[in-house]
């Protein structure tokens, strides 16, 4: 029972940090290296908010995300717009920016004492005899209500259309007269919304550490490649098959092996079936 | 810029003396070579002299060691991306084999130190190569990213299987009998490498890998199999890289989990694309702006890793072709603005 529940959870947590990984490869096929930073620098952001100039808690949340945000998007106008296409280019670039943001925060922002963001709720309840506490049940059902709402927004409204649309034939969008620019930056503003989401609900379970971004960064790798990337309900079914590897391993081998399990999935899944469990299988894109 | 001189643009013209020598009547003239052989003896003898040039500050002789070690690296890096057309991001990957497998030797089998370092470099490769071989179909993006998850992964589970003296490494390495040496086989086999590889990707097997990286089904259509070639360029890249790895283990006296760390990733791509891809040469100019700079900034703890991350960023965005190239067009060639 404690395997199920924590299996849930971590899984939950898991598909959380691959979200917005996945939803700016799949419209923008740009892999976003720059993820982990995003999501520690929300964290952080909203640490500043809340501690140093006082704001209440909500505020300080939603003035985190939109700034998140509007970094994303403008990494992408300022920066990557100039590289679109050379995908080497966008790793190195995307990851250099990344670099940069993690580096830069454990030198000017998080040194020295212990940062941590407090929880929504508190105290815990039993669940089959597993005590486990209400952040942990409100990220398993935050994480649920954030998948319902990108769906939602994807295939139900007019920006969620036209990045669909962006997402699975790019030429045929652009001859409907969908800006495949302004889509990008939609999409990098919207996957750095993501993480800051993501970071602000898991973040107050643990404490603001600038490894906390190369973390999230090998996890969201890792759920993408084995979903495939680009491949939404893929991500969400991998992360489920990481998230259990992760917690069976934890009980039966010890916590070392976490992070094994997450890179052993990613180099065995290149190898065997590059496009994932749920890409489409491009052959000559992928392996000679 | 592109708005200000719309009716204008840059032509560019070969300088006389670039054409004169070009074909094999160079030699009939002392300007005509050293045209040709300036740049070239410039960074020669540049490097061999640097030591002396440095002997009043030791710092910064241990700084040139660790400038040669990523310039090896380096050069591997861009051989391996702009020759065989494998993105490999995972340079810790190869510091680190060699520097595990040259510590062990050293203090498990009791090889000295002139031994250990050519086998961790032969050995290395080999390894390097064998782990690598499965990726080997894959092509760019998946190969990127797999690469760079091996160094993560190799020392997570020295980590995790406390093999190899585990968190702490290995202790009790022969040191080199001095800086002088230390320094001096470095800078050889750094000179070695780079106008060994400059010959290597002018011959025909050089050709091949130009092959394999332009058009893969061209090659395989002629008959040739692409994962050996790719196998022997991650060998040559990788040798390189355990060569270096070698003796850093030697330098330190010491290799441990640090060595797959991603300083060993991410300075020799930097490089790569300050100095400018495909040269060779350039990323070892790369290593020689790059590493200082590190250096200086090193009293501000991390902030040195943004700071190279934003030269990258900066030069992947706005000057992707890299200095030497950069260098090279100005040095052969005249450029003026034309009317059109």
């Amino acid at each position: 029972m404690d395997i199920l529940i924590y299996g849930v959870i971590n899984s939950a947590t898991l598909a959380l940090m691959a979200l917005g990984f996945t939803l700016v490869y799949g419209v923008s096929r740009l892999p976003n290296f720059a993820h982990g930073a995003l999501y520690v620098l929300a964290g952080y952001i909203c640490w500043l908010l809340l501690n140093r100039l006082g704001l209440p808690y909500i505020l300080a949340i939603a003035l985190a995300l939109a700034l998140v945000a509007v970094v994303g998007g403008a990494m992408y106008q300022l920066i990557l717009v100039r590289i679109r296409g050379m995908s080497i280019s966008e790793i190195i670039a995307s990851y250099a920016i990344g670099l940069a943001i993690l580096e830069g925060l454990r030198w000017g922002g998080l040194k020295g004492g212990t940062f941590t963001l407090p929880s929504f709720l508190d105290g815990s309840v039993d669940i089959a005899g597993v005590s486990v506490d209400f952040q942990r049940i409100l990220v398993v059902v935050l994480g649920a209500l954030l998948v319902g709402l990108l769906y939602f927004f994807v295939n139900h409204t007019r920006l969620g259309l036209a990045l669909k649309g962006m997402a699975q034939d790019e030429r045929a969008a652009l001859t409907l007269g969908i800006d495949s620019d302004r889509m990008a930056v939609a999409s990098m503003a919207l996957g750095s919304l993501s993480a800051a989401v993501a970071a602000l609900i898991l973040l107050p379970l643990g404490s603001i550490v600038v490894e906390a971004g190369y973390h999230v960064l090998i996890m969201a790798v890792a759920v993408c490649i084995v979903g495939g990337l680009g491949s939404w309900t893929g991500a969400i079914l991998a992360a489920f098959v990481i998230g259990f590897a992760q917690i069976l391993t934890t009980a039966y081998l010890g916590a070392h092996f976490q992070v094994v399990v997450a890179i052993l999935a990613i180099i065995l899944t290149l190898i065997l079936r590059p496009s994932g469990l749920f890409g489409k299988q491009k052959e000559l894109e992928e392996r000679v | 810029m592109a708005k200000a001189h719309e009716s204008r643009r840059k032509e560019r013209l070969d300088r006389g003396v670039k054409v004169r020598s070009d074909g094999v009547y160079a030699v009939a003239s002392w300007r005509e070579m050293a045209f040709l052989l300036g740049p070239r003896l410039l960074l020669i003898a540049g490097l061999l002299i640097m030591p002396l040039l440095l002997w009043p500050v030791p710092y910064w002789q241990k700084v040139l060691t660790i400038i040669c070690i990523y310039s090896l690296l380096a050069i591997g890096f861009d051989f391996l991306a702009h020759y065989v057309g494998l993105v490999s991001l995972g340079g810790a990957l190869y510091i680190g084999v060699g520097a595990y497998i040259a510590a062990l030797l050293n203090t498990e089998m009791g090889l000295p130190l002139w031994a250990t370092i050519p086998l961790a470099t032969v050995l290395g490769g080999g390894v390097c190569t064998v782990l690598l071989w499965p990726c080997l179909p894959l092509r760019g993006v998946y190969f990127a990213i797999v690469s760079l998850m091996f160094p993560l992964l190799a020392a997570r589970l020295i980590e995790a299987f406390d093999v190899f003296g585990g968190t702490d490494g290995v202790m009790g390495l022969d040191g080199f009998p001095n800086s002088w040496s230390e320094m001096y086989v470095l800078i050889i086999c750094l000179l070695l490498a780079l106008f060994a590889l400059r010959r290597l990707v002018n011959e025909d097997v050089g050709l091949v890998f130009r092959g394999v990286k332009d058009n893969d089904q061209a090659v395989k259509a002629s008959g040739i199999n692409i994962t050996t070639y790719k196998a022997l360029g991650v060998f040559i890249a990788s040798s390189l890289g355990c060569l270096g790895g070698a003796c850093l283990a030697h330098i330190y006296m010491w290799a441990g989990i640090s060595q797959f760390a991603l300083d060993f990733s991410i300075i020799p791509i930097a490089a790569t694309v300050v100095g400018g891809g495909g040269t060779l040469a350039g990323p070892v100019i790369g290593c020689l702006i790059l590493v200082p700079i590190s250096e200086l900034l090193r009293d501000f703890g991390t902030l040195r890793i943004a700071v190279y991350a934003l030269i990258l960023m900066a030069f992947i965005v706005f000057k992707s072709e890299g200095l030497m190239s950069y260098g090279s067009r100005k040095y052969n060639q005249f450029e003026h603005w034309v009317e059109i």
